[in-house]
Order: structure tokens, then sequence, then C-alpha cells
């Protein structure tokens, strides 16, 4: 179980968004580009601060303001997907994939274990010595993902998951995200402007706007609001 | 395609500079440069120089690389002064260098005075030519680490955070590396410019054969008598100086 | 775009030759008959030659006198790179008589004209407490001497061996001196400071190079006739000088009473003519 209450003054406006989500739930965050989508995975995983407010994960509290806590970002154990995957460019697939597991000074032998079976299980075991800057987008957003579900995240962000991948390779791609997220079985957030991401991947929609929830419900539910301008354009695409 | 004007402008100018230069290779035999490479003056200037311009290379490194990332990466007040400050014996003439460390570290200096309650003197010694060296040299480092360090994109940083990478973890393994080829550039740098000080050196640590007299300082001495010894110490300084360019551009062409 | 630096350029050429012009007119308009004599003097006369200078131009209005000073060795190979000369004084015969070797000197006019003996200086304060040669051996003092190739490191080290050869210092003597050494200067003026800043307790160097100002800083003590050693300056005008005359007169300025009354406050012995 995720709980948000986040707080931040943006250049433009206040970012004030609280929104939760369930072990095994995904929850699609659309809006305009601008609205504090990204942000606020970044102010989950601990990248920003939050002004104030409070973000507690299972019974852990990762940050509140009146209680003082602020865990930094490597201790909270979230794995958070970057829109353009972030992998180190210095370092091979194996490399990006073992980079959590050696930050936690697993011993070497496990580690090796470890990413020979994720690598396996993502259909990356090919690719291990490769260094990441030869790889198609596809093979990036698996091998960014890989990196984050070694660790066994308590909450999973993922920020345009399948917005650097080709046009062709999206649906398989996007089915097997969806199966990932399920044998996960934790909370996770997607950050899309896709309508095909919202609902296959979605078991609710939040819309927000200039920092704000203003929508938040089941998919259908949500995109059936064509009064909504966003919306209109979204559900119309 | 050069205009006839560019064109007599930039051979006037390569003469300019290569002229003198290649004159030094013309003033002296092979054979009398080889043999003055045997003399104990050009082999002291040559291994002090070494010596002194690495301990002083590995100082800057080591005190330049925190001050380059907390500078590149945190804003705090006072970081534009700490920056100036850093900058400034780049601009400052090596005779102020010189006479601003005697102030410091001279017997009666600022500091050197309670260091001379120790029996500690550091005027006319090694440690002063490194004091200089490290002194001038500096800032050919910290502004070239501190621009690799900008040129890094944070995301990678980020995402090393959220990986479980302590902020330390992740200048070791992320920044650093990322930022290496500009970091090594600008150690090459630092190095020649610790093996080519003069003025600091001559002014704050004195001029004594295997002690303190580098090679600038042994050009400048032995051209007062053994003019061969002058030519060879300042011919093994170009053929450094080239390699040093050379490196440099080599190892900032090598980029992710 | 193209223009406008191409503007610019123009602008900064005019600007350059517009300096040259007003500097080439400046020149010119003082005196049309000024003759220029260019002379080259050992660095320690630096003081004594910049006053007669002064004086010897208030008698002759037509000649300017400009002078370079460097180390004698400098100056010697500038001369032999083809610099303009008319005088060249030198701190030594060494340099004079290499360029009278090569043909660059008119002999007839070469001729010692002043002596210049070493002295021992210390800080006013003198925290070594250094009243004579015979405290140089002490350890822990802090000794600058010239290097061995220019003149005042020469005759220093000529003096230490005098010393070794005297029973009444000894060999050993002048080996612990000279691990007394902590810097080889190659100018004297860089040996003054270091002991005004009480960064060296006792340096060696020409009597005339301690001027009056410094004595504020330092203290002088004289060396034993016995041990001293006396540098000769030598003079001489140029062969391709074209200003022979001018040149003879300026040098019958300096060992007149004149030049001899200056270079004697400087700490000079000059050498009758």
């Amino acid at each position: 179980m995720l709980s948000v209450h986040v707080v931040r003054q943006l250049r433009d406006f206040v970012l004030d968004v609280a929104l939760s989500a369930r072990s095994g739930e995904t929850l699609v965050l659309i809006g305009e580009n601008g609205s504090g989508k990204s942000t606020v995975l970044n102010l989950i995983s601990g990248i920003l601060t939050p002004d104030r407010g409070e973000i507690t994960l299972e019974d852990r509290t990762l940050f509140s303001s009146e209680k003082k806590v602020a865990i930094p970002p490597e201790n909270r154990n979230i794995g958070h997907l970057f829109q353009s995957y972030a992998l180190f460019p210095h370092m091979t697939v194996f490399e990006n994939v073992a980079f959590g597991l050696r930050s936690r000074k697993v011993p070497k032998a496990e580690i090796a274990d470890a990413v020979a079976e994720q690598l396996a299980t993502m259909h990356l075991s090919d690719l291990a010595d490769v260094n990441v800057g030869r790889l198609s987008g596809g093979q990036r957003q698996r091998v960014g993902l890989a990196r984050a579900l070694i660790l066994d995240p308590a909450l999973l962000l993922l920020d345009e998951p399948l917005a650097a991948v080709d046009m062709r390779a999206q649906a398989p791609m996007r089915s097997e995200l969806h199966d990932q997220i399920r044998n996960a079985g934790i909370p996770c957030i997607v950050v899309t402007h896709n309508l095909r991401d919202a609902l296959e991947l979605g078991d609710r929609l939040c819309l927000i706007e200039e920092g704000k929830v203003v929508v938040d419900g089941a998919p259908e539910e949500v995109l059936g609001m064509r009064e909504n301008g966003f919306i209109e354009s979204f559900a119309g695409e | 395609m050069l205009s006839l004007f560019t064109t007599v402008l930039l051979v006037i100018f390569l003469l300019f500079i290569t002229l003198p230069v290649v004159s030094l290779f013309l003033r002296i035999s092979p054979e009398a440069f080889f043999h003055s490479l045997t003399e104990p003056v050009v082999l002291d200037a040559l291994s002090l120089s070494f010596v002194t311009a690495t301990v002083s290379t590995v100082i800057v490194v080591l005190f330049g690389t925190p001050l380059a990332l907390v500078n590149a990466r945190r804003d705090y007040t006072g970081r534009e002064l700490v920056d100036t400050l850093t900058d400034l014996p780049i601009v400052l003439p090596p005779a102020v260098a010189g006479l601003a460390l005697l102030m410091a570290f001279g017997r009666r200096g600022v500091i050197g005075q309670y260091l001379d309650i120790f029996g500690i003197h550091i005027g006319f010694t090694t440690t002063a030519v490194i004091l200089a060296q490290v002194f001038v040299a500096s800032p050919f480092y910290i502004r070239q680490a501190r621009a690799s360090f900008e040129a890094v994109d944070r995301l990678y940083e980020d995402a090393a955070r959220t990986l479980g990478a302590s902020p330390g973890a992740v200048a070791l393994r992320i920044t650093i590396p990322l930022a290496w080829g500009g970091l090594v550039s600008g150690a090459i740098l630092s190095f020649a410019r610790a093996l080519g000080e003069f003025g600091a050196t001559i002014m704050f640590a004195g001029n004594f054969q295997g002690r303190t007299q580098t090679m600038p300082l042994a050009i400048y001495t032995t051209m007062q008598g053994d003019m061969n010894a002058a030519i060879s110490l300042s011919i093994i300084l170009v053929v450094i100086s080239f390699a040093v360019i050379s490196a440099v551009k080599v190892v900032t062409r090598r980029r992710y | 775009m193209k223009t406008s630096t191409s503007a610019t350029l123009v602008a900064i050429c005019l600007l350059v030759i517009a300096g040259l012009l007003v500097a080439g007119c400046t020149t010119t308009t003082e005196t049309p008959e000024q003759t220029t004599l260019t002379v080259f003097t050992a660095a320690s006369l630096t003081g004594a030659f910049t006053d007669i200078g002064k004086a010897y131009e208030a008698q002759n209005e037509n000649v300017k006198v400009d002078f370079v000073f460097d180390g004698s060795q400098t100056l010697r190979t500038q001369i032999e790179q083809g610099a303009n000369v008319d005088i060249f004084v030198s701190a030594s015969t060494k340099h004079m008589k290499a360029l009278q070797d090569g043909g660059f000197m008119d002999n007839s006019t070469v001729a010692p004209f002043l002596g210049n003996s070493l002295a021992l200086v210390v800080p006013v304060d003198n925290p070594a407490t250094i009243n004579g040669l015979a405290d140089l051996n002490r350890s822990g003092v802090k000794l600058v001497i010239g290097t061995k190739d220019v003149p005042f490191g020469d005759y220093t080290r000529q003096m230490f061996e005098k010393m070794a050869a005297d029973p009444a210092y000894g060999p050993a003597y002048k080996d612990a001196v000279m691990k007394n050494v902590v810097s080889e200067e190659t100018a004297v003026s860089s040996v003054v400071p270091k002991l005004a800043l009480g960064e060296a307790d006792a340096a060696i160097v020409y009597k005339s190079d301690v001027s009056k100002d410094d004595l504020t800083k330092v203290t002088r003590i004289e060396i034993p006739a016995q041990y001293n050693v006396v540098a000769t300056y030598p003079l001489g005008i140029l062969a391709e000088s074209p200003s022979k005359a001018e040149a003879e007169s300026f040098i019958a300025f300096v060992r007149g009473p004149d030049g001899s009354a200056i270079l004697t406050e400087y700490g000079f012995d000059p050498i009758p003519a």
C-alpha cells in the first residue's frame, strides 16, 4: 500500500497531489506536459523533496514534514524507470543490471547468478557484455526495467515506459510489461501520454492538471468524461 | 577555401610561433644534446621536475576533485566567490604568487612564523617547490574538472541514487567515470603547468641544484654558463609540452 | 556578421597605425639632432649608472643615454646575436675578453675602470648572530650565494678556496659552509629581499650591491683583504658603434671626477684612468 500527499512550489504553480495505490494495483497518471506528473514520481522516489506532506509505503514512512522524516532515495527501495531509461553509458548491460546489487554490497558470486537469471527472464542474456550505447529502444527499456526489478522494489515508478520504443514493437512490449508488473505484485505508478498504455496497464487513471489531481477513477469511467478537454483529445486519439 | 589574406595571416603567425622553437633545435648538434643529457645539472633538474610536478598534480587532484564536484553540483552561498578564488592563480603574475607564498610560508610569514617555532622551514626546500606548483597549477585542473562534472547528466546520478547508491558511491561510480576524460586532461594540463613553473619557484623556493632547481630554473641558471645544457633542457620541455597538448586532444576526443 | 567583423578588423588596424604614427612623432619632435647611446651595463651597476646617465644627460643635451641592465653573460649573448650597442660595461673580464676575441669590440677602447669586492651581508636583526666569516660554517646557518656561472658567485667560490688553503680555516670549513648554502642566485637583486624577509641568515654579494636604502634592512660586514676577491669591471666601445665620439665622451665622464664620485658612493673602487 502506497499513500502519498505531497506539496511543492513549482515555477508556475503549487503542486499538491494526494494519491494512493494498493499492492498489485497500477495507477496511471495522465495530463498535459508540464502538469507535474514526472515531478510526482521524483518526489516519491526521493530525487526531489516535498515542501511538506507525507509519503508512506507499506508500514514505512519515507517522508513526513511533520515527523521530520526524509529517507534518502538510496534507502527507499523504489524502482524508478526514467523516461529515457538513464542507462549508465560507461557500463555494459550486465554492469547496469548489477549496479543496485553492488551498491548493496551483495557478494560477487551472488550478483553474477542473480543478474544472469534476471537477464534470462527478460530475454537479455545475449546482450550481457554489450555496451548500452548499442542497444535499441526496446532493449534499453528492458535493461532499465531489469535494473530496477532485480532489487525487488516495494514500489515501481514508470515514466513513459514505452515512449522510446519502436512503434511496431510497442504492442508486444506493453503486454510483456503488463505481465511483469502483475508478477511483481507491488503498487505501480505509470506516467504516460499513450491511450493504450492507460487502457492496458492501468487499474485506475488519475488526471493531473497544474499540479492537482482533478479526476481519479477506473479507466473507462475517466475516459468517458468527454466534457474535459484533455480527456476528449486523449481518448479521441 | 581560405582567402589569400587569411592564408598569409596564418602563415605569418605560424612562422612566428614555430621559428623560435625550431631555432632551439638548430642551435645544438645531436651529440652535444645527448652529451648534455648526462650533465648532473640537467639530470638533477629533470628528476626534480618530474617528482615535484607529479606530487603537486596528485595533491591538486586529491583536493581539487571534491571541490570541483561540490561547486558543480551544490548551490551554496559564496560559491561564486570560491570559484573566483580558485581561478585567481591563473591570472596572477607568478611574481605575485611567489611573493604571496613568501608572505604566508616564509620564515617570518603569517603561517611560517608559527611553523618556525616547531623548527619547520619551508623556504629553500623541495616542499616549497611543490607548494608553488600546487598554487599556480591547481586552477587548470579545477576549472576543467568542474566543467566536466557539469557536463554529466544529473539523470544518471538520480537513477543511481534510486538504485541504492549513496552520494559518495554515486560520485565514485557514476559522476567521476563519466567525467573521466575531462579529469585526465585537466590533470595533464595541471602537470604541464607545474613542470613549467618558474617565477613563483625562484622567488619562494630559491635555486639549488637537486633540491629546488627545476628545469625552468636550471635553464635560467645554465644560460649564464653552459648554453648547451640550457638549450637541451629547453628542447626537452618543448617536446614534453607538445606531447601534453597531443595527449589532451586524444583524451578529450573520446566521449560517451 | 561578416561585414561587422571586417569593419572591426579595419578599425583595429587603423588604431594600431595611428598609435605607431603618434609614437613615431613624439620621438622625432623632441630635439632634431639628438644622438642615442645604447649602453649594455652589468646589473650590479644599475643604481650607479642610472645616476651617472642622468648627470651626463644634464650636461650634454644632445645625447640621450639608453641603458640595458642585465647579467654580463646575458648581455654578451645579446651582443653576439647582433644587438646594436655602443658601449658594453661588463662585470667580468671573461665576457669582455670573449667579445674582444670575437671581434665585437674596438680593442683600443677596452679598459678596466672599476674594482668591486665581496662583502658579507646579514639581516639587521641578525637572527643567526653572524659576525664574520668564521660563523658561516655553523650548522643550521642559511647562506645564499651566486651560482658558479655569475661573477659574484664565482668570486665567492674563489674566496672560500683561499680560506680552505689557509690553515686557520682549512678544507673542512669550506665544506661546512657550502653545505649551508640554501640557494644559488643568478642575480644579486634577488639576494637582499631574501635576507630582508628573514628567509636566509647571510649572503655573500658585491659590496656595491648593498644600496643605502638596503642598509635599513641588512648589515654589511667587511671581508678581510687577504681572502677577498676583487672583481675588475672593464668597459669599452663596440667596433660597430656609429657614435664613437659620443661614446668616448661618455666614458670620459664615467671615469672623470663626477662619475668616480657616484661610483664611490655606491661602494665601488674606481680605477684611475
